[in-house]
């Protein structure tokens, strides 16, 4: 047993952690939000000098790390400074469906995807879904040699400022079969894909993506065809441990945030921190954050286990983050009084993104039932785990 | 960063479950898996058990007939117990007098007093609460006054203490008591060690809302106590208190309780049923119980990182008390959801349904009544040790510098 992150680990955390801490202002990092791209290109660019984005890939795709801990490490840095930059979307998400299911030629893709000079988006979402990951409307058909492509995907992160979709869509079976399910990597400017942006309530933008007759090439075709689902999950699964160690690293921030605040603010001539109300409830909060950290480790040591043991310890681990962030943010605006309600101040950010975590690749009650069904399937048939 | 016990722990786990497996006698561990009574002679049973084999005292150190464990061999002996439905060790003697007298006591208290806790030769019990002094310790009342005669030099105490858990079966106590009435009210209590058997010792039981013997008032009128009984120094004691208190919590989450209890609980979750469906395919229940399940899941791990952050030999601080807060939790938790599962059986009791011998046919399913009653009796987690509200204002200050 042994809970130290390896010296590799440390030492890129360590420098991330500082990059973000002297570079990443709150202030910047909220005008970059509010700006046409939604992320900075400049700081794309230095996360992917600073080796976040290779941290996150396996060296046969071109990266140098790619273990549960490295998703770790890299997103608690992450969620510490709320970086905008859509390091998920692209180098978690899109390139293990591509690393998972792809064939050489594509996989070549990922070396660009570690350098940063491509950008993927994962577009797999659909305006009718709600997280249920085999619910795929968009079709794809064959026509001669092509695939023709028709659908629409929902909130895809940095829609606008991706080169390449990793898109889902039925090639056969009913709408919510885990057969019939194939994936595409889909150029963004193919003719007939258009992108409706948006800003987001936690930073940065997204779009919903349609698809209307886009004409595709055999070689667009990721992994066999109506065999999607398998990689998906795997994406989803990486993705998940993401979002939840960003969560972990925006809970701490918001945490500080607050504890500064009780030992600062004054009312009734003593700092409010004095209060054993507002005592004990930050004593919870802490708890929970140290619950929260215990699950981002679960889930980071179940990443290469057998896959009901894995998909189980990632819905566990997504289900509790769901709670728990949701809980830090509440309390830590009510803990803050009315000047946790404004903009002016960082920790509201972190709020909101602690929250809207929840509404990414499943909340705290899709991710509860799914863990109770995958439960069920242990004990119907031991063989599955 | 690795979750799993390195070989030579494993090896240690499969030591601890191979004697449990030949040493454990199933008279004992059906009781405890029963919920059923556990007598004085189980419970001093299961310590000779131990003792025989040296693993009684297992957080004293090797000098004094401790086994030399660490911190993470300790948590897996405690968890294996639970999971194996061993009775507990009653922790009194072993797990909080002696580690006091180890650092505290002199050499004549420590060669005295220590292998008598091993044989069994004394059961001890604990006087510190007092009815003025809960959450409150240092606000102990029970005096000793200091005096000499033909016979020595002796305290004398009058007062009251009450919680005494077990104290129906124990010849000693050892106690809080207040030294000096001028000091500032930490500074003015002494430690000592009080032989039950004294002339104005009345010990009254305390029947628990469950029905339950197990915690009793103790009085004291004039109860002479030889001066040589003192631990540590006069008006020192305070420092003794705290530190049996914080004293190895390595297991005060409980975890191995709580797995164990799940399992129970699953099972019967199983059996029972809810429109025709066994109440684990029910989807309101099955929810109580995956959130419970996710949260021992996580409980597992922070505490595997608290003991591994002590494991160089510090003591637990602070964090003991987040692991005490949850733990409880978690176990009250899945007992509420045992009672639950038993539906309008969960009524029917009466304290003989939970002795081992009780040849009546049981209302409804066989762990009814004991479901009911663990549930009642376990609210105590969340109060005693330091109420969850004391552990939430210790991590007030010590953690979060509030």
């Amino acid at each position: 047993m042994n809970f130290e992150h390896t010296e590799e680990r440390r030492m890129l955390a360590d420098s991330l952690n500082r990059f973000i801490a002297e570079q990443y202002h709150i202030e910047a990092r909220n005008r970059t939000a509010a700006s046409e791209q939604g992320f900075s290109t400049e700081f794309w660019q230095q996360f992917a000098e600073l080796g976040v984005l290779g941290a996150l890939l396996r060296e046969e795709d071109g990266g140098f790390g790619g273990a549960g801990f490295d998703i770790a490490v890299v997103f608690e840095a992450l969620g510490r400074g709320l970086v905008l930059e859509p390091v998920l979307g692209s180098a978690v998400l899109a390139a293990e469906a591509i690393s998972f299911a792809g064939n050489d030629e594509q996989k070549a893709a990922l070396g660009e995807i570690a350098s940063g000079d491509v950008i993927a988006a994962f577009a797999h979402d659909e305006p009718n879904t709600h997280y249920e990951l085999a619910r795929v409307q968009t079709t794809a058909r064959r026509e001669g040699d092509a695939w023709v492509l028709d659908g629409v995907k929902a909130v895809v992160q940095a829609a606008e400022g991706a080169n390449v979709f990793v898109v889902s869509a039925r090639t056969s079976g009913d709408v919510d079969a885990e057969q019939g399910i194939s994936l595409f990597l889909v150029p963004k400017d193919a003719p007939g894909v258009s992108v409706r942006g948006t800003p987001t309530m936690d930073g940065g933008r997204v779009g919903d993506v349609t698809f209307a007759g886009v004409q595709l090439s055999e070689a667009a075709l990721l992994g066999a065809e109506g065999a999607g689902y398998a990689a998906l999950e795997r994406a989803v699964g990486r993705g998940i441990l993401a979002l939840c160690a960003e969560a972990v690293g925006a809970m701490e921030a918001a945490k500080e945030a607050t504890l500064d605040y009780l030992r600062t603010r004054k009312q009734f001539g003593v700092p409010i921190g004095s209060f054993q109300a507002l005592q004990h409830r930050m004593a919870d909060l802490l708890l929970e954050i140290e619950q929260a950290r215990s699950t981002v480790i679960n889930a980071a040591a179940a990443l290469d286990a057998d896959r009901i043991t894995r998909e189980r310890a990632l819905s566990a681990a997504k289900m509790s983050i769901g709670r728990i962030g949701t809980l830090v943010a509440e309390e830590c605006i009510q803990l803050h009084g009315g000047i946790g309600m404004t903009w002016e101040l960082p920790m509201a950010h972190f709020a909101k993104r602690l929250v809207l975590i929840d509404h990414q690749l499943g909340d705290e009650d899709h991710h509860l039932e799914r863990y109770i069904a995958l439960g069920r399937a242990v004990q119907q048939d031991p063989a599955a785990a | 960063m690795d979750l799993n016990f390195t070989p030579e722990e494993e090896a240690f786990r499969a030591e601890v479950r191979a004697f449990l497996a030949e040493k454990l006698p199933k008279r004992l561990s059906d009781k405890v898996a029963n919920g059923k009574h556990l007598s004085k002679a189980d419970m001093e049973e299961w310590h000779a058990i131990l003792n025989e084999r040296g693993w009684l005292a297992n957080h004293w150190p090797e000098q004094y007939g401790g086994p030399g464990w660490t911190a993470i061999e300790k948590f897996i002996f405690e968890n294996e117990c639970a999971l194996a439905n061993s009775p507990r060790i009653v922790p009194f003697g072993v797990n909080m007098l002696g580690p006091v007298l180890i650092k505290y006591g002199n050499e004549a208290q420590k060669q005295y007093w220590l292998p008598r806790i091993l044989s069994g030769a004394d059961w001890w019990c604990q006087g510190y609460s007092e009815p003025g002094a809960g959450s409150d310790l240092a606000a102990v009342k029970t005096t000793a006054v200091r005096g000499t005669d033909a016979e020595g030099d002796h305290y004398i105490v009058n007062g009251q203490k009450t919680w005494t858990t077990l104290g129906q079966h124990a010849n000693m106590i050892f106690c809080l008591v207040r030294t000096n009435r001028e000091a500032k009210k930490q500074e003015g209590i002494s430690f000592l060690l009080v032989d039950m058997n004294s002339p104005g010792i009345d010990v009254r039981p305390i029947i628990t809302l469950d029905g339950e013997h197990e915690v009793n008032e103790v009085f004291f009128t004039d109860v002479r106590v030889p001066a040589e009984n003192l631990v540590g120094e006069e008006n020192r004691g305070w420092t003794c208190a705290k530190y049996l208190l914080t004293y190895e919590r390595t297991n005060i989450a409980g975890v191995g309780f709580s797995v164990a209890a799940l399992a129970r609980l699953k099972r019967i979750a199983g059996e029972q049923t809810r429109n025709g469906k066994p109440l684990l395919e029910d989807p309101t229940f099955a929810s109580r119980l995956a959130r419970v399940e996710i949260d021992l899941e996580n409980m597992k791990t922070t505490n595997m990182r608290v003991i591994a952050a002590v494991a160089g030999g510090g003591v637990p601080g602070a964090e003991s008390s987040m692991l005490k807060i949850r733990g409880t939790e978690i176990r009250q938790e899945i007992l509420s959801l045992t009672r639950r599962a038993m539906g309008v059986y969960a009524r029917p009791f009466t304290q003989d349904m939970l002795d081992a011998d009780f040849a009546a046919e049981p209302f409804g399913p066989d762990f009814a009544a004991a479901a009911t009653a663990q549930y009642f009796n376990n609210r105590k987690l969340s109060i005693f040790g330091g109420s969850n509200e004391i552990q939430k204002n210790i991590i007030s200050k010590m953690i979060l510098g509030l």
